[in-house]
């Protein structure tokens, strides 16, 4: 693998600006995501974080500014071409968001039957792989509501990487998980990035996580409403001179 | 093989004692489903060796055909993988090797006959137990009416009742042109339409008024009080409310039981009088005046039908709601839970209402109303 700092961007957001009714929630944000890193999304809750996300993979349009991943521009690609960015980009929903009538290989099958011409047979087995990829083999005639909190985040990242994207986007991947839980889910994270190469985009305002996973972050504030901060977390919290970021490193009360 | 044959993507050709199989490009998802087949059918033949030394990627769906082909025959390998392929064969190969679910071991024929006879007796068992707490919580409401949520009631009143007005005239009204139309037929051979009225007003007021009604009742409020209630305890609110120390039949279901026991006499009444506006105006078409229908009517139909109607109604309603919520109440986990719920709920509330209304049919016969 390339080294994360060099390697060529895959996401780029220029001047991007969100916000709800007469709500502005951010304003004016601007970075890149590099091949093969992971990268962190970092705030406080209501900063906006999940806002970002949900406009990155298209589901939310920005009030202004523009995002390009894998050099098509989101918000200005309609049918096939948009179709084609959506097959190259894996989303894992913050509850799971897994089909609850189907079973956790069903789940990951589905995508395949949908998208590619592989045999059933061999769907099935692709889907087995997918599993394991993620240690759910034992689990997968379970239903997802037979199966524990961080097992069902591990099937949702399953599912996300069902048709191979080179990009995954994590939402709040330790949310509602024993800090146990939450590391062996940070542990899976870095070494799928490390053996698929695959680059992650994860939303989180766990800082045990943040530290253990990110190659680099960028930080949302509410009160600014804005970036505050970008580089890595590791720099962030032993040099940055900003108050906000200074106190969610230290989790001291703003 | 003699010569060396070529799909995109795939070279096959014979070496001194096994077949090559050159996979060259990128053996991405889409790569792989096209060349699945075709590599699986080459692989099983014997010993192959696969050659991934031309691959300038591989995603994990390709990983997988090739480790599928590599133990489709005996003795076939994988060589000349790059680091960054060997590093995605490796974390696939791991990912395959891990254990697999075990079967469900299938019960015997007899002992699955077992298990859903005990299923069942268990479910009527719930079914009795849960009318005997909503009877001591209604009798303990009874007791201290100030603890009875008027406020609820009237909510659910509105909500079952006033709502749905509208349907049960439009549904009586056609209902009442329907029968008219229909019995006029064959009473005109005998020159006997004037009895007309005779048979639509006795069948509404008896039968059909209070059945129709609970239809729409199961149809329109029995499924939404399971889904209301079938939520609720997904989302744990139910669990909350016991914690609590407050007793959610009291809270939840007797609101709702009373007012299904409350309104459907109502829209029973009420649809037997659209019926028989509908049945009255077809009299006039066939042109019998309204005083002779009314005349018809009071000669024929006593108040102990329309009474006998909406006693039956009101039990109706108590079992469309009560299944409701009983339905609601026991509802599973996950999202299908809900829709089970409301399902079981409809279905519950018309096969009641038919049941009771066959006791009704004896009971009123012995006492000879």
């Amino acid at each position: 693998m390339t080294e994360p700092s060099t390697a060529e961007p895959v996401i780029l957001a220029e001047g991007v600006s969100a916000g709800f009714d007469d709500r502005v929630l951010f304003r004016d944000v601007t970075f890149d995501v590099r091949r093969g890193e992971v990268f962190v999304i970092l705030g406080g809750s209501g900063c906006g974080k999940s806002t970002l996300l949900k406009l990155m993979i298209g589901l939310v349009p920005p009030r202004a500014g523009r995002i390009t991943i894998l050099d098509t521009e989101v918000w200005a690609t309609e049918g096939r071409a948009r179709l084609e960015l959506l097959r190259r980009i894996g989303v894992m929903w913050q509850q799971g968001a897994l089909f609850g009538s189907q079973t956790l290989l069903e789940n990951v099958e589905m995508p395949l039957a949908e998208h590619t011409g592989l045999p059933p047979a061999a769907r099935t087995e692709v889907a087995r792989a997918k599993l394991g990829l993620v240690g759910l083999s034992e689990a997968a005639n379970r239903l997802p509501s037979e199966v524990s909190g961080g097992m069902l985040k591990r099937a949702g990242i399953a599912r996300a990487l069902a048709l191979d994207p080179p990009i995954l986007f994590l939402d709040e991947p330790s949310a509602g998980l024993d800090p146990i839980t939450s590391a062996g889910l940070d542990e899976l994270i870095r070494d799928l990035s490390r053996s698929l190469g695959t680059t992650f985009v994860v939303v989180t305002h766990e800082l045990a996580s943040i530290l253990a996973i990110g190659d680099r972050c960028i930080m949302l504030d509410r009160e600014a409403k804005g970036m505050i901060a970008q580089g890595d977390p590791r720099e962030l919290r032993d040099h940055s001179t900003h108050p906000t970021v200074r106190a969610f490193f230290r989790r001291e009360a703003a | 093989m003699a010569a060396p044959a070529t799909t995109e993507g795939l070279e096959t050709r014979q070496e001194a004692n096994a077949r090559v199989l050159a996979l060259t490009g990128r053996l991405d998802t889409p790569a792989a489903a096209q060349l699945w087949p075709k590599v699986m059918a080459e692989a099983a033949g014997g010993p192959a060796v696969l050659d991934v030394a031309g691959l300038t990627a591989l995603d994990t769906t390709g990983a997988t055909l090739l480790l599928a082909a590599e133990g489709a025959g005996k003795d076939n390998t994988i060589r000349g993988a790059s680091p960054q392929v060997k590093a995605v064969l490796d974390r696939v190969r791991d990912a395959l090797a891990a254990p697999r679910p075990k079967p469900e071991p299938r019960l015997p024929i007899l002992a699955r006959i077992g298990m859903a006879t005990w299923n069942l007796g268990g479910a009527m068992l719930g079914g009795v137990a849960f009318l005997g707490e909503l009877t001591v919580t209604l009798l303990l409401s009874l007791l201290r009416p100030a603890r009875l949520r008027f406020r609820e009631i009237l909510r659910h009143l509105d909500e079952a009742g006033t709502r749905a007005f509208p349907l049960t005239i439009l549904l009586g009204f056609l209902l009442g042109v329907i029968l008219a139309f229909q019995s006029a037929i064959p009473l005109r051979r005998f020159g006997a339409e004037i009895f007309v009225p005779n048979l639509v007003g006795i069948s509404l007021m008896r039968e059909l008024g209070p059945l129709m009604a609970g239809v729409i009742l199961a149809g329109r409020t029995g499924s939404a009080y399971a889904a209301e209630l079938g939520t609720m305890s997904v989302n744990e609110e139910v669990a909350a409310l016991r914690i609590m120390g407050i007793d959610p039949m009291a809270l939840l279901v007797l609101p709702r039981v009373l007012a299904g026991m409350l309104v459907m006499p109502v829209l029973s009444l009420l649809l037997t009088l659209a019926g028989l506006a509908g049945m009255a105006m077809i009299m006039g078409v066939l042109g019998f005046p309204l005083s002779t229908v009314t005349t018809q009517l009071a000669s024929m139909v006593t108040l102990s039908d329309l009474l006998g109607g909406l006693l039956k109604a009101a039990i109706f309603g108590l079992a469309i709601a009560g299944i409701g919520c009983h339905a609601g109440l026991g509802a599973g986990r996950g999202p299908r839970a809900v829709g089970d719920a409301a399902t079981t709920a409809v279905v519950g509330g018309i096969v009641s209402i038919i049941l009771l209304d066959g006791i009704f049919a004896v009971a009123y016969e012995r006492l000879g109303l």
